[in-house]
């Protein structure tokens, strides 16, 4: 079984986003990026499907290849996601800002030329908070989707997902070909060794652009600006909890 | 120009997130319907006819739309949209999961999560877990949006819509629910609760977690929430998650216990009305968000805090 995992280049999670005065955008110059949290949750878990692990039978993927649409700086993403284990990687070159609806569509481009069985990607990337790449690509391909995976048992022709919702956990099975999205809890991936750093270098990867795809990749809709949220002021500190219910009594919410 | 919301619902009752989407959707304009998918929710179905500002009621009820899985929403909704110029749904993980198979089907980029109607074509929504604000201008023919219903208020009871039925769509699907294990509690729901309390790591364990939040909560009349630490390491369970991937509340009054205050945990509960912190950790940042922020073992001060609620009259 092959197993394609889309991943993304974002600001690193530790790091707090500035706005540009002029609300032109958010500046990300000089900022550490790296592989959006859920992305590499997908590799790892791509990654125990080849190896054994997780509950995943060793060999149950045969390859896992990586894919990534951005800049040129995205081949770190994917350098990192051939570090965790990926076999080789296809690097989709499109600078500026590339939503959702485009992403699925290039995605579907790679699907239809690497033929995998099953799609793992990040449930949202932690920069537009979007969470639709993975809806979006399943509904174009007309494949089965289990998002928001905590678990995912793969059988014949088949997998079978938790996931999580509002509620709690529910469990699907889907056909594969299917797309699965991940949710924070299905693994922990692991830190990547040097000698695997090392051997990702030398790993392939392949270069393509949206029109080698076939895919405009045109911003549908128009940021008209980017602010602050209002900021809350923090309030007073106390020393007790009788002090801390007399604030709660004036405030009126008991 | 109409706007068709999916209703959120259990099959058996019609939740608030529903009218809070309404009013997001009085706000682009034009009619509004409301689109009910479910098994054998009439009852519900009813109730939506109710919400004031409504044209009619779209009920959609069969076998393949009792778990509203995303495949057979997008068999149901990607035609009607014939009818509509918008289409929206709450931020709820049904909502997050159906409403973007939609969009790509009638190429339509999405907008996720919006907190604010500008005009009948422009939105505002958080991005970078709440830290930044975009404002988007969304001119394209036909409008995917999923609103995130903390941000609105509820539209009133008191319409009397028509009930109209729409076929649910045949099959046979791709996917198959296979079981879910959905808590029961009698607490109020997480997203609705006018108070919550939450709990972060510093609990230790999954006992004093619910040892410490329970006698609590239920003295509040709260809802019990989380930080993604908690719940990562097994203390709650992951629909108690409060955060940027977990739930977004905002309640009257929000009480963090032993939780530090990560982006991640603020972006899901900082538009709380009154926030609470109690932690030992002065400099938390908790605190730069908290109107009343107590410096205290979460171990003492939730006992002292019990004691005076109780001589508060709670």
């Amino acid at each position: 079984m092959k197993v394609l995992v889309p991943v993304k280049r974002v600001l690193d999670y530790n790091l707090k986003v500035r706005v540009k005065p002029d609300g032109s955008g958010v500046d990300l110059s000089n900022l550490k990026m790296s592989i959006n949290p859920f992305c590499e949750i997908a590799v790892e878990e791509a990654v125990r499907m080849k190896e054994g692990g997780g509950g995943h039978a060793k060999g149950a993927a045969s390859e896992v290849v990586a894919v990534s649409i951005g800049p040129d700086q995205a081949q770190e993403t994917l350098r990192n996601a051939l570090a965790i284990g990926a076999d080789r990687g296809i690097l989709v070159k499109a600078d500026g800002e590339v939503e959702p609806l485009a992403v699925a569509k290039l995605l579907k481009a790679v699907v239809e030329a690497e033929k995998p069985d099953l799609v793992i990607l990040g449930k949202q990337a932690i920069d537009d908070d979007s969470n639709q790449t993975g809806q979006m690509l399943a509904a174009l391909l007309d494949w089965p989707q289990a998002t928001f995976a905590s678990k995912i048992v793969l059988g014949e022709g088949k997998a079978t997902v938790t996931r999580e919702v509002d509620g709690g956990l529910q469990t699907v099975d889907v056909q594969l070909p299917a797309i699965i999205t991940t949710d924070l809890r299905l693994n922990e991936p692991r830190y990547a060794s040097l000698p695997n750093i090392m051997k990702a270098k030398k790993k392939p990867i392949d270069a393509k652009t949206p029109a080698d795809l076939g895919v405009d990749t045109a911003p549908r809709l128009k940021v008209v600006k980017t602010a602050e949220p209002p900021k809350r002021q923090g309030g007073v500190k106390v020393k007790t909890a009788a002090e801390a219910v007399a604030k709660l009594k004036e405030a009126g919410v008991i | 120009m109409a706007v068709l919301v999916v209703a959120e619902h259990d099959n058996a009752s019609l939740k608030d997130a529903t009218h809070k989407v309404v009013t997001a959707a009085k706000a682009i304009g034009g009619d509004v319907d409301v689109l009910v998918a479910g098994e054998n929710a009439g009852a519900v179905a009813q109730e939506a006819a109710k919400i004031e500002g409504v044209r009619k009621v779209l009920h959609a009820d069969g076998a393949t739309l009792a778990k509203q899985l995303a495949e057979p929403m997008q068999a149901l909704i990607a035609p009607l949209m014939d009818s509509y110029d918008a289409l929206l749904f709450p931020a709820s993980t049904t909502g997050k999961n159906a409403a973007p198979r939609i969009a790509a089907q009638l190429d339509v980029m999405q907008l996720s999560g919006i907190i604010a109607v500008e005009s009948a074509d422009t939105f505002v929504r958080p991005i970078y877990a709440g830290n930044a604000l975009i404002t988007v201008k969304d001119e394209q023919a036909k409008k995917v949006i999923t609103v995130q219903p903390t941000a609105f208020k509820a539209a009133g009871d008191g319409g009397s819509a028509s009930v109209e039925t729409a076929a649910a769509p045949a099959g046979p699907f791709k996917s198959a629910f296979v079981s879910e294990e959905v808590a029961v509690s009698d607490r109020p729901e997480l997203t609705a609760a006018k108070r919550v309390v939450s709990g972060g790591r510093a609990m230790g364990s999954s006992d004093e977690f619910h040892k410490v939040l329970e006698p609590l909560a239920d003295k509040l009349g709260a809802a019990i929430g989380a930080s993604r630490a908690a719940v990562d390491a097994g203390y709650a369970p992951n629909d108690f998650q409060v955060g940027q991937t977990g739930k977004v509340v905002a309640p009257e009054l929000y009480v963090a216990i032993g939780i530090s205050g990560a982006i991640q945990h603020l972006a899901g509960m900082k538009d709380s009305k009154v926030i609470v912190a109690i932690n030992k950790d002065e400099e938390a940042p908790i605190f730069q968000v908290a109107d009343v922020g107590l410096v205290q073992d979460y171990k003492t001060a939730v006992p002292e805090l019990m004691d005076e609620l109780t001589k508060a009259g709670l």
